[in-house]
């Protein structure tokens, strides 16, 4: 069987559907944040299929910039979830409710 | 694949005097960074204000040159396309820069009070513009999408910034882990106009679907609505708005105002460049589903609204509301629309950032309930003036700005026989009215004794409230000038 650009796209659309989840459902903000990662890789994905498709270089290109984006949004993430945990171990989404109305 | 020549490669042509803007912004901010990290003792905060003020007026100033320059040789792009100089992006400069040095001035006494780092606040500021102008001005979806991240890291920073308050942090991880879920979408809907158009161009989209008559247009369609649910995240427009209240209320209130207005206009500006002016031959497609997303937010940023007690939240509601009006313009799919949209972002960018400069002073800790403002009427007479104007005015009571934003939106909606959504716009406003008057009443009917803290007043705020009701009133009273300039700067690059 042939495995034609439809399939990447399906794989893609896949890891996003799960990251997706995943964000809405874990209430570990570890987890969380690499649910971001599989989200913004399923569409690097999508991104690669679609340029091999096209035969056009621009869509891989995307693929360095969406990296670096996804690797400074990390960085900011990571800072956070370490300031909340050090001041509270072990909280999870659902202990930061402090703020409702 | 296409052969890869890198030898002999010639990068695109780059008009430097077009991104000089930004490039002021982020050279201002290495220099606030560097300075603070050379000088002997800590910097202070009146030189990391006066560093930005003076990047935002000279930024100011060469945007007013190159509104000169379109006036003349009319609308260019640079950098391979990917980056517009026209009408529609010096405008989103101007509303930015002048966003930036009131965002400034409210966090000079802010910072102060509460014990932040000045150097690292104001650098994240000044990146945070850049990265607005960016997205404003983006011709390509990619380069938007950068603009985005931009503007939207340095927020996050600046919320948890105030890092002993649980409430920022727990308000800085609520709008990291929104705004990138957000963030995924509009990208993933980037990958699909990618596959469906074979650019990622602007320009090129919007020629590529003149001509092109799609068999099924169900990628083009999937594309479309991704783009319009990441947009409506970052600009708040209900059902994706939950995030708002929470957000607003636990961040710094400078910090607030600076999301409440620049944030959401940014993100309007790349809704209007991407739907208004890209896919501009498809609007029957996209219109409907914009006017039912502008319906929602009308009715639930009123009816929410009525029913907070804490001012910071209200105001959180009130901005969600004001953006289903700015969606009931975009809806409209007209230069008239657009007009109306731009002349609202921009007299409610001057409200909100006078409204929350109020708030900033009212108060340090994040309960802001209707109780503290009241008796202000008679403890204060003048800050309680100015702020019954702003409220007024996102009422939209005649002789102020408001009144005719709104007038211009609703108009755009008849124009366009959009009947059923200008009626929801007139009736929402009237429960919105209810939401602002309860603040008003608060400050003057109260009995002797029950005044609530005085406020902790700095100087630059009295400048931020007096620039921003004057703005408000004048422009409620001699339009025209503004009503021009949004006219002029409806997307001509992209739209043809």
């Amino acid at each position: 069987m042939e495995i034609t650009t439809g399939w990447y796209l399906v794989l893609g659309a896949l890891l996003f559907v799960i990251g997706g989840t995943g964000l809405l459902i874990r209430r570990n903000p570890l987890v969380m944040l690499m649910c971001v990662e599989l989200m913004l890789n399923g569409v690097n994905l999508s991104f690669v299929a679609f340029a091999r498709q096209l035969d056009d270089i621009g869509g891989q290109t995307v693929v360095f910039f969406v990296l670096v984006v996804a690797a400074a949004e990390v960085v900011v993430g990571l800072g956070l979830v370490v300031a909340i945990l050090r001041r509270q171990p072990g909280t999870t989404a659902d202990d930061l409710s402090a703020l409702k109305g | 694949m296409g052969d890869l020549q890198l030898v002999g490669f010639v990068g695109p042509s780059v008009n430097w005097w077009a991104l000089m803007p930004q490039i002021i912004l982020l050279g201002a901010a290495l220099v606030v960074l560097l300075v603070s990290a050379l000088a002997p003792q800590r910097a202070s905060t009146v030189f990391t204000t006066v560093a930005t003020l003076c990047a935002a007026s000279t930024s100011f100033v060469v945007a007013l040159g190159l509104w000169n320059d379109v006036k003349t040789d009319g609308p260019s792009s640079s950098i391979a396309s990917a980056f517009g100089v026209d009408g529609f992006s010096i405008f989103f400069t101007v509303l930015i820069l002048i966003g930036l040095a009131t965002t400034a001035l409210l966090s000079h006494g802010y910072l102060d009070r509460e014990g932040i780092d000045p150097p690292e606040f104001h650098a994240l500021l000044l990146c945070s513009a850049a990265g607005a102008i960016v997205m404003a001005s983006a011709n390509d979806l990619i380069v938007m999408f950068l603009g985005l991240e931009a503007l939207s890291i340095g927020i996050y920073v600046m919320i948890a910034m105030h890092h002993r308050r649980s409430e920022a942090r727990e308000s800085a991880i609520k709008y990291f882990v929104l705004g990138a879920f957000s963030s995924a979408f509009l990208l993933y809907g980037i990958a699909l106009t990618y596959g469906a158009t074979g650019s990622t161009n602007l320009v090129h989209v919007r020629n590529y679907l003149d001509v092109v008559v799609f068999r099924d247009q169900h990628l083009l369609m999937a594309a479309m609505a991704l783009l319009l649910v990441g947009l409506s995240f970052k600009v708040a427009a209900a059902p994706f708005h939950f995030w708002a209240p929470d957000v607003y209320q636990g961040a710094p209130s400078p910090v607030t105002g600076w999301m409440a207005s620049i944030a959401k206009a940014a993100g309007f500006a790349a809704l209007l460049r991407i739907f208004f002016a890209a896919f501009a031959s498809h609007d029957v497609d996209w219109a409907p589903i914009v006017g039912a997303l502008a319906v929602i937010t009308l009715v639930v940023g009123a009816v929410m609204a009525i029913l907070q007690t804490d001012v910071k939240r209200m105001l959180a509601f009130s901005s969600v509301s004001h953006a289903g009006y700015v969606l009931v313009a975009v809806h409209s799919a007209s230069a008239a629309g657009t007009s109306a949209a731009l002349f609202y972002l921009f007299t409610y960018t001057l409200m909100v950032l006078g409204s929350f400069a109020v708030v900033g002073a009212m108060g340090s800790d994040d309960e802001h309930p209707l109780s503290r403002y009241s008796g202000l009427g008679r403890s204060r007479p003048v800050i309680a003036i100015g702020f019954t104007v702003l409220l007024l005015a996102q009422a939209g009571i005649p002789t102020t700005s408001g009144f005719i934003a709104k007038f211009q939106v609703i108009a755009a909606a008849v124009d366009n026989k959009s009947y059923f959504i200008a009626a929801v716009s007139m009736f929402t406003a009237v429960i919105g009215a209810y939401m602002y008057l309860r603040i008003v009443m608060a400050m003057y009917v109260a009995d002797e004794g029950e005044e609530g803290p005085s406020p902790v007043w700095h100087w630059t705020t009295s400048v931020v409230v007096i620039a921003a009701v004057s703005f408000t009133v004048i422009v409620g009273l001699v339009p025209q000038f503004l009503i021009d300039f949004a006219e002029d700067a409806v997307p001509i690059l992209i739209r043809g």
